[in-house]
């Protein structure tokens, strides 16, 4: 342990603390920009680019930038002297001096750090006019834009993408005043091997990098005459839209987001959830399959298309393993089209399925030209939870204040198994609760495969099934995958089944949520909310779900059967460094 | 700092000229390349000197075979490239002019001398004319500041440069 002073107040602090953490520990905050912590996964980015954090230290020359000096014994600090300030200022303006201030009209506006931290230090004017940058808007990809007219090289996307995901798509580019964070050659990111995970967007905190914004096409949808729109929502937008509408964390507001949602006027309110449940009839028989066979293992969970993206660049070469299961949002719009489609008695392109998810990389995954049988998508458009939140906001729809609605059905009934496909673990979990079932064809009694729970990066398991120890891994965050593939590629390790999830936690903490970058422990609440949602379902096990056994005897015949294979199933490309498709 | 300017036909320098690709194979193998990525980016500059010794300019073929070589990313690669103005992902000319724009150089008037290089030659800076005989661009201090504004010339040194001269210069390289 460490003792300084910061204005005057003794305070006792570990050794590799920083002059930050010291003065949070005694309740001073010094204001910070592109310092960037995630707490629940023990990351910190501390460059010291912006200089908003400068501090003077007794005995040094220069002013010190607090989130990245460490701690020494006896050091005096003073947090608010006019040196600081005057010094503060001076950076903040040079920042907004090459920054546009179109506030009103940004995407960010409301949830940028820039603007709140000008707000914060009171800056009526800005000093410096100069030069200011002029890049071309990124609009390539159908789910990131990046406006690197707003980047103020903190840097924090580079480390999402370099550092968490290892997606190593963002670089520092060029030097001076033409320095800029961007892709090799600064090619559009659709040319990259960019996931789309929105990592990147929700480290940003400025307006360089948002979402492609669907809500206008919704809108429209939502007023033609002549189509039958359809909504889904995927698990873990329900325990996380509240946020935006002051809710508590880990609020479960799924029965008043079903109420607003026809409130805007969609003619049916369904579930991803129901999908989830299909996804785990096809991906478990196929695990059931392979372990019979004892080949092609470890069979690994698709669901995520952020992940799947990331495999097809990346390890090409065991593209063999992932399941050939389709991901929830696209099952769902598959039956959507055909199943529930001629129970109406309608053609395929009557019918809009929209998408509401947590998540960026679903817009690209939409997109994907597989998922267009001839020429129709199967998902016709996808807002994240931010851009449902906001046409809640547009059409005074105030969250809190609705009756709780059920969804519609027959795509609304759904299962716990299918609520918790939203926290990392979850997929895996309902997997093997449908697993343990089939194999042994006995009621299961534990349901609750705790250890696979949790917001840690990599989880391992045995788990008794049938007679069988199931090697069971979860991987969260694209870089923890990395290193469970790399060692499965050396032949260092050995599993039958791995779920993983591009987002570090899982969906909960999609690029398409609230963003909670001040505040990671937002993250275990909106997990512990998918684990309530479970326990309070009638039924938590997916092949129970009466609709989807109604499904497979109306319609598909049993899992893994040849209408199956073409409706839920689908196939991977291999890709380069470069993205050609 | 735009995409290289390869007009639809993307070279690749490294099938083109398998001799070459070979020495930078051997070079980089000399090394110690290891699994840690941190450790390998190290290495990573001098990598690109090879390389850019062996082929006269960086194109993405030949980075994105030093990022996989080192198991670095392209974006990693090229974010080195661009920072450093020695290296570049443009073919380079035979008469490769750099207008000194240091301090001292810059107060005597080089940007009027960079202007009259790019009015007469017809490219912007960092550009090579379309004959590949000149490209242009600039460099920072060659130690020469009492000779200022300086220009360079592959290895030749132009000291106290005016605009006027600016045309004699072009003209010396046959």
């Amino acid at each position: 342990m460490v003792n300084i002073t910061i204005n005057n107040i003794p305070v006792k602090v570990a050794k590799n603390a920083t002059i930050l953490t010291a003065a949070q520990k005694i309740g001073i905050k010094i204001p910070t920009l592109c310092h960037f912590e995630l707490d629940c996964f023990s990351f910190e980015h501390r460059i010291g680019s912006c200089r908003i954090c400068v501090v003077e230290v007794e005995g040094r020359r220069n002013l010190a930038p607090a989130c990245c000096t460490p701690v020494a014994e006896g050091m005096v600090v003073k947090t608010n002297t006019l040196r600081a300030i005057n010094a503060r200022r001076t950076s903040l303006d040079l920042i907004l001096s090459d920054h546009p201030k179109d506030c009103l009209t940004c995407e960010k506006n409301g949830d940028c750090e820039l603007q709140r931290l000008a707000g914060e230090m009171a800056l009526h004017h800005v000093l410096y006019e100069g030069k200011m940058s002029e890049y071309k808007l990124d609009l390539s990809c159908d789910a990131i834009v990046r406006d690197l007219d707003k980047c103020i090289m903190c840097r924090r996307c580079e480390s999402a993408c370099n550092d968490i995901q290892t997606v190593g798509v963002l670089s520092g580019v060029g030097r001076g005043f033409e320095a800029v964070v961007g892709t090799a050659e600064l090619m559009p990111l659709k040319d990259s091997k960019c996931v789309y995970c929105g990592q990147c967007v929700l480290a940003c905190p400025v307006g360089a990098l948002t979402e492609e914004n669907h809500r206008y096409h919704v809108w429209r949808a939502l007023n033609s005459k002549d189509k039958h729109v359809v909504v889904q929502t995927a698990p873990a937008v329900r325990v996380a839209i509240g946020e935006a509408f002051g809710m508590a964390p880990g609020t479960i507001a799924t029965g008043q987001m079903v109420a607003g949602l026809k409130l805007l006027g969609f003619d049916k309110v369904f579930d991803t959830d129901f999908a989830a449940d299909l996804t785990i009839m096809e991906e478990t028989t196929e695990l059931i399959e392979r372990l019979k066979k004892n080949e092609n293992l470890p069979i690994l969970t698709s669901c995520c298309p952020g992940w799947v993206k990331f495999m097809e660049h990346q390890f090409p070469d065991l593209l063999y393993m992932p399941s050939t299961a389709k991901s929830p949002q696209q099952m769902f719009g598959a039956i959507a089209k055909s199943y529930y489609a001629e129970k109406l008695g309608l053609k395929p392109e009557d019918i809009i399925v929209v998408s509401v998810m947590p998540c960026l990389s679903k817009k690209y995954e939409a997109s994907r030209k597989e998922f267009a049988p001839n020429g129709i998508r199967d998902v016709d458009m996808v807002i994240s939870t931010r851009e449902l939140a906001n046409m809640f906001k547009e059409a005074g729809i105030q969250l809190g204040k609705l009756e709780s609605r059920e969804y519609d059905n027959p795509l609304g009934e759904s299962t716990g198994a299918g609520v918790i496909f939203g926290a990392s673990g979850g997929v895996l979990e309902a997997a093997l609760r449908t697993a343990a079932e089939w194999l042994t064809s006995e009621e299961l009694k534990e349901i609750n495969f705790t250890a696979v729970r949790g917001l840690e990066g990599i989880k391992e398991a045995t788990v008794p099934v049938a007679g069988i120890d199931v090697k069971v891994a979860v991987c969260s965050g694209l870089g923890n995958a990395r290193k469970i593939l790399e060692k499965i590629r050396r032949g260092e390790a050995q599993y039958h089944a791995i779920e993983i999830m591009a987002c570090p936690g899982g969906c909960l903490n999609g690029g398409g949520q609230p963003y909670a970058r001040e505040n990671s422990s937002i993250l275990a609440k909106r997990a512990a909310a998918l684990y309530k949602a479970d326990e309070g379902m009638p039924i938590r096990k997916s092949h129970e779900n009466p609709h989807i056994k109604k499904l497979y005897a109306e319609f598909l015949g049993k899992p893994g059967s040849h209408i199956a294979h073409k409706l839920l199933h689908t196939t991977y490309t291999p890709r380069g460094d470069v993205c050609d498709a | 700092m735009s995409c290289c300017d390869c007009k639809g036909k993307k070279p690749n320098l490294i099938l083109d000229f398998p001799d070459k690709t070979e020495k930078l194979n051997a070079f980089i193998d000399a090394l110690d390349i290891g699994l840690d990525r941190d450790r390998n980016r190290g290495f990573l500059i001098e990598c690109l000197h090879e390389a850019q010794n062996l082929f006269g300019y960086l194109p993405r073929s030949v980075q994105q075979f030093v990022a996989d070589k080192l198991r670095l990313h392209l974006s990693e690669v090229y974010g080195v490239i661009s920072f450093y103005s020695y290296f570049t992902d443009k073919p380079v000319g035979k008469y490769k002019i750099s207008v000194c724009t240091g301090t001292a150089c810059f107060v005597r008037g080089a940007e009027a001398i960079l202007d009259e290089f790019k009015r007469l030659l017809v490219i912007e800076m960092g550009e090579t004319t379309p004959d590949e005989k000149f490209s242009l661009g600039t460099l920072r201090c060659v130690g020469a500041c009492s000779l200022a504004p300086v220009v360079m010339v592959n290895e030749k040194v132009y000291g106290k440069v005016t605009t006027k001269i600016v045309a004699e210069i072009i003209s010396e390289c046959k």
